[in-house]
C-alpha cells in the first residue's frame, strides 16, 4: 500500500528526514517510535502534503501512485488520514458541517455520490455509536475551546468517518489520560481492516498496549535504525533512547 | 477649522433653495428656520477633506463632485414583491423609497400601549409634535454631512416607546435606493423611556445598483434602564456613497447593543458614538465590515464614559478582498469623574489580498484613575495551519478558505440573539465569500 524509499526532507533548510525508507501493507498497523527530534512528525505532514516540507531525494509510493505529486486534498480523497499531533481549531465553523463538507468532498472528488444531511447524520449517529461518543462535540465548532483530549477524540472520530485506507496518526496519544488513550486505542481497534493500514507514531509504548502493532520501528536521526516485532516497542519502553545516540554517530559516519 | 474651498458643496446649497418650498415642515416656522440654520452651518463647514484628521484616510469628493440632487417629491413606485424580498419576517416594517415613507409597502402590525412609530415627513408638518427639542439639542453638528442632512431631511422614522413598555417584535426600517442621482437625507429618532425595550433594524438596501448618496442620522434617547438594540445593515448598491451618522444617549443602568454591518457601497462612513451619561450604563459596539473589488468603509466610534460606572465593550472585525479599503477609528474617552468604568475595544481584520488595505486606529483616552481599559488591533491573514488542516480533510483550496473566512466574521452574526436577524445576516455573509457555503455552516 505504501512504500517509501530512502526519503530524505529538508524542513527550513535543515535536513531532518535522512533516506528514511518503510513498506506499509494493507491490513498492518506500522508503530514508528523514537525520541524528540527524530523527525516523526515530519514523516506524517510529508505523506500528509504539509507546504514547507522539501523533498529532496527518494520516493513515496502508495497505491501504485507518486503520493509525493498530489495536493493534500488530492491525497485525502485517495484515502490518505493524518490524525494531527496538535488539531487546529477552526472558529465560526460548525463541526458537524465541517465534517460533511470534508465528507462529500472527498466523495466528490472519488467520483461517488454525495450524502445529504439525513444520510450523513445516520452515518454520523453509527460512527459516534461504534466509538462510545457523545454528541456534543459536534453542535461545537471545530475544535474550538476542545480540551486535548476532545481535540484527539474529534481526529479519531474524523478518521472513523472518513474511512481512510491509510490512517497516520501523530503522537495522537500524547497529553491523553488513560480513558481518553482508552478511547483513542478503541477507535482504533475498531477500524482495524485487512483493507486499511495504520502508522501509528508515538513517543511512548503506552498506546501500544492497547494497539498492537504488526511492526515497530525506531526512527531516529532521521531515518529507521532498527524494526522488529511488538517485542521492541517494550524493550524500547526498558531500555529508553539513549542508546540510539551511539547508532546516530555511526549513521553520521556514514557515506 | 476646515479648509473651505470657495465652492465646497455649493451645488447642495443651491438644490436645498430651489427644493426647499416642498421639503416637510414648510409650514412649521421651527423646521423652517432649523433647516435654514443647518444649511448656514453646512455652508460654513464645507465637506470635510483629506486635512480634517477624521477624514484623512476617507475622501468624499465624489459626492461633492456627484451633484446628487433632493429627492422632494413622490418617490417612484416599486413592486411590492421586491420590497418584501428585502423585510424580515414578523416584524414592524416601515418602507422608505428614496428617502420617503411608503405606507403602502409597510406594515406595521398592532402596537402595545405606549409604543408610537410615525414617520418624520408627518411630525414636522405638525404644530407641536414634541421633536423640536431634540432637534435643539442636536443642532450642534458634529459634521458637515450631519448639518446637511438636518437642511435636507425629507423623512424618516420617529420611534417613540413609553415608560416600561416592551416590543417585542423588531421595527424594521428598510432604506430603499431605487434612482439614479438623487440624494436621501434621513432622519431617524428613538425615544426610550424608562425600563422600555425595543430592537430597530436599520436597514439600506438598493433595487439595482445606481448611483445615489445616503446621507442618514440616527439619534436615539435611553432612559434609566431602557434596553434598545440597534443593527444597522448597510447592504447598499456598489455604486453608491454611503454617509451614516448614529448619536446615542445613555441614562442610568441603560443599556446599548448597537451593530453595525457594512456590506454595500462604493463608498461607505459611519459614524457612532455612545455617551454614558447615567450611572452604570453599558453599552455593546459591534461591527463587521466586509469588503471587495475597490470598496472603501469608514467606522468611526466614540465612547464617552461621562460619568462613573460605565461599561462599553466594542468588538469590530473587517474582513477585506482585493483592492477594497476599510478604516476603523475607535475613541473611548473615559472623562475624569468616570471612576470604575470598563471600557474594552477590539478590531480585527483579515486582509484576503495584497493590494487591500486597513487603517485601524484605537483610540483610549483616560481621565479617571480608577478604571479597566484595554484595547486590540490585529491585522492578519488566513492561517496556513488551518488551511492545511481543511486540505488535509479532503477541501479544496478554494473552500477551506472561504470556510477560514466565514468563520473568521461568522463570530459577529453569533452575537445577535434575533433568530431570523442572525439568520439573514448569516447569509449574506456566505453570499459574499468567494464560494457559497451552505446554510448550516455556523456553529
Amino acid at each position: 500500500m505504501l512504500k517509501i524509499d530512502n526519503l530524505h526532507v529538508r524542513v527550513a533548510g535543515k535536513e531532518i528526514l535522512k533516506g528514511l525508507s518503510l513498506e506499509v501493507k494493507a491490513g498492518e498497523v506500522h508503530a514508528i517510535m523514537g525520541p524528540n527530534g527524530a523527525g516523526k512528525s515530519t514523516l506524517g505532514n510529508v505523506l500528509a502534503g504539509r507546504e514547507g516540507y522539501e523533498v529532496t531525494q527518494g520516493s513515496v509510493v502508495y497505491e501504485g501512485r507518486d503520493l509525493l505529486e498530489l495536493e493534500p486534498e488530492e491525497r485525502a480523497a485517495a484515502g490518505v488520514f493524518l490524525a494531527f499531533q496538535y488539531p487546529v481549531e477552526i472558529p465560526g465553523v460548525n463541526n458537524t458541517y465541517f465534517l460533511r463538507t470534508a465528507l462529500n468532498a472527498q466523495r466528490r472528488q472519488r467520483g461517488e455520490p454525495e450524502l445529504d444531511s439525513m444520510q450523513f447524520l445516520k452515518l454520523v449517529r453509527e460512527k459516534l455509536a461504534v466509538l462510545h461518543l457523545k454528541d456534543e462535540l459536534l453542535h461545537r465548532a471545530v475544535n474550538e475551546g476542545f480540551s486535548g483530549g476532545e481535540k484527539k477524540r474529534n481526529e479519531i472520530f474524523q478518521l472513523a468517518l472518513l474511512e481512510p485506507k491509510l490512517a497516520i496518526l501523530d503522537e495522537t496519544d500524547s497529553g491523553l489520560d488513560i480513558d481518553a488513550l482508552k478511547m483513542v486505542a478503541d477507535g482504533v481497534n475498531a477500524m482495524r481492516d485487512p483493507q486499511r493500514a495504520f502508522v501509528v507514531v508515538t513517543h511512548y509504548q503506552r498506546l501500544l498496549d492497547y494497539v498492537v502493532p504488526d511492526r515497530v520501528h525506531v526512527l531516529a536521526h532521521g531515518r529507521i535504525v532498527r524494526s522488529g516485532g511488538p517485542e521492541l516497542a517494550r524493550e524500547l519502553e526498558r531500555q529508553g533512547y539513549a542508546w540510539l545516540d551511539a547508532v546516530g554517530q555511526q549513521a553520521g559516519a556514514g557515506p | 477649522m476646515n479648509a473651505v474651498t470657495p465652492d465646497s458643496g455649493l451645488h447642495y446649497v443651491e438644490d436645498f433653495t430651489r427644493n426647499k418650498a416642498s421639503l416637510p415642515g414648510r409650514q412649521q416656522p421651527w423646521v423652517v428656520a432649523l433647516r435654514e440654520a443647518a444649511m448656514r452651518r453646512f455652508l460654513a463647514m464645507g465637506f470635510p477633506t483629506r486635512h480634517d484628521e477624521d477624514w484623512k484616510y476617507t475622501s468624499v469628493a465624489p459626492i461633492e463632485r456627484g451633484r446628487f440632487l433632493l429627492s422632494s417629491g413622490q418617490p417612484r413606485a416599486v413592486d411590492k414583491p421586491q420590497v418584501d424580498a428585502q423585510a424580515l419576517p414578523g416584524v414592524h416594517l416601515l418602507v422608505f423609497v428614496d428617502g420617503h415613507h411608503v405606507p403602502t409597502l409597510s406594515k406595521v402590525d398592532a402596537l402595545p400601549a405606549g409604543v408610537s412609530i410615525a414617520s418624520l415627513a408627518t411630525l414636522l408638518e405638525r404644530r407641536r409634535s414634541g421633536i423640536e427639542t431634540q432637534f435643539e439639542a442636536a443642532a450642534s453638528y458634529p459634521s458637515a454631512f450631519a448639518a446637511l442632512n438636518a437642511a435636507c431631511m425629507t423623512d424618516g422614522a420617529c420611534v417613540h416607546l413609553a415608560k416600561g413598555v416592551r416590543l417585542d417584535a423588531p421595527i424594521h426600517l428598510l432604506f430603499l435606493s431605487v434612482t439614479y442621482g438623487l440624494a436621501a437625507h434621513t432622519r431617524s429618532l428613538v425615544f426610550a423611556e424608562e425600563d422600555s425595550h425595543a430592537v430597530i433594524v436599520e436597514h439600506h438596501a438598493a433595487l439595482g445598483t445606481p448611483v445615489y448618496f445616503t446621507n442618514t442620522v440616527t439619534d436615539i434617547v435611553l432612559g434609566r434602564r431602557a434596553q434598545i438594540e440597534h443593527h444597522k445593515l448597510q447592504q447598499e448598491s456598489v455604486r453608491a456613497f454611503h454617509i451614516a451618522a448614529i448619536t446615542a444617549d445613555l441614562a442610568e443602568q441603560s443599556r446599548l447593543i448597537s451593530t453595525s454591518f457594512a456590506l454595500g457601497a462604493a463608498l461607505a462612513r459611519t459614524d457612532i458614538v455612545a455617551k454614558l451619561n447615567g450611572e452604570g450604563a453599558e453599552c455593546s459596539l459591534d461591527g463587521l465590515y466586509v469588503a471587495d473589488s475597490r470598496q472603501h468603509i469608514d467606522h468611526h466610534t466614540r465612547i464617552d464614559h461621562n460619568v462613573p460606572r460605565g461599561t462599553s465593550r466594542e468588538l469590530y472585525k473587517g474582513v477585506l478582498d482585493d483592492a477594497s479599503r476599510a478604516v476603523f477609528n475607535g475613541k473611548v474617552i473615559v472623562h475624569p469623574d468616570a471612576q470604575r468604568s470598563d471600557a474594552a475595544q477590539t478590531n480585527r481584520n483579515l486582509l484576503l489580498s495584497e493590494h487591500a488595505e486597513i487603517d485601524t486606529k484605537p483610540q483610549l483616552e483616560i481621565w479617571a484613575d480608577d478604571v479597566k481599559c484595554c484595547h486590540a488591533a490585529t491585522v492578519g491573514q488566513l492561517d496556513a495551519g488551518q488551511i492545511f488542516y481543511l486540505r488535509s480533510r479532503g477541501l479544496d483550496e478554494e473552500t477551506a478558505r472561504a470556510l477560514l473566512t466565514y468563520g473568521f466574521a461568522a463570530e459577529m452574526v453569533q452575537r445577535i440573539e434575533h433568530p431570523e436577524l442572525r439568520q439573514r445576516l448569516d447569509g449574506l455573509l456566505r453570499g459574499r465569500l468567494p464560494q457559497q457555503l451552505e446554510a448550516e455552516v455556523l456553529s
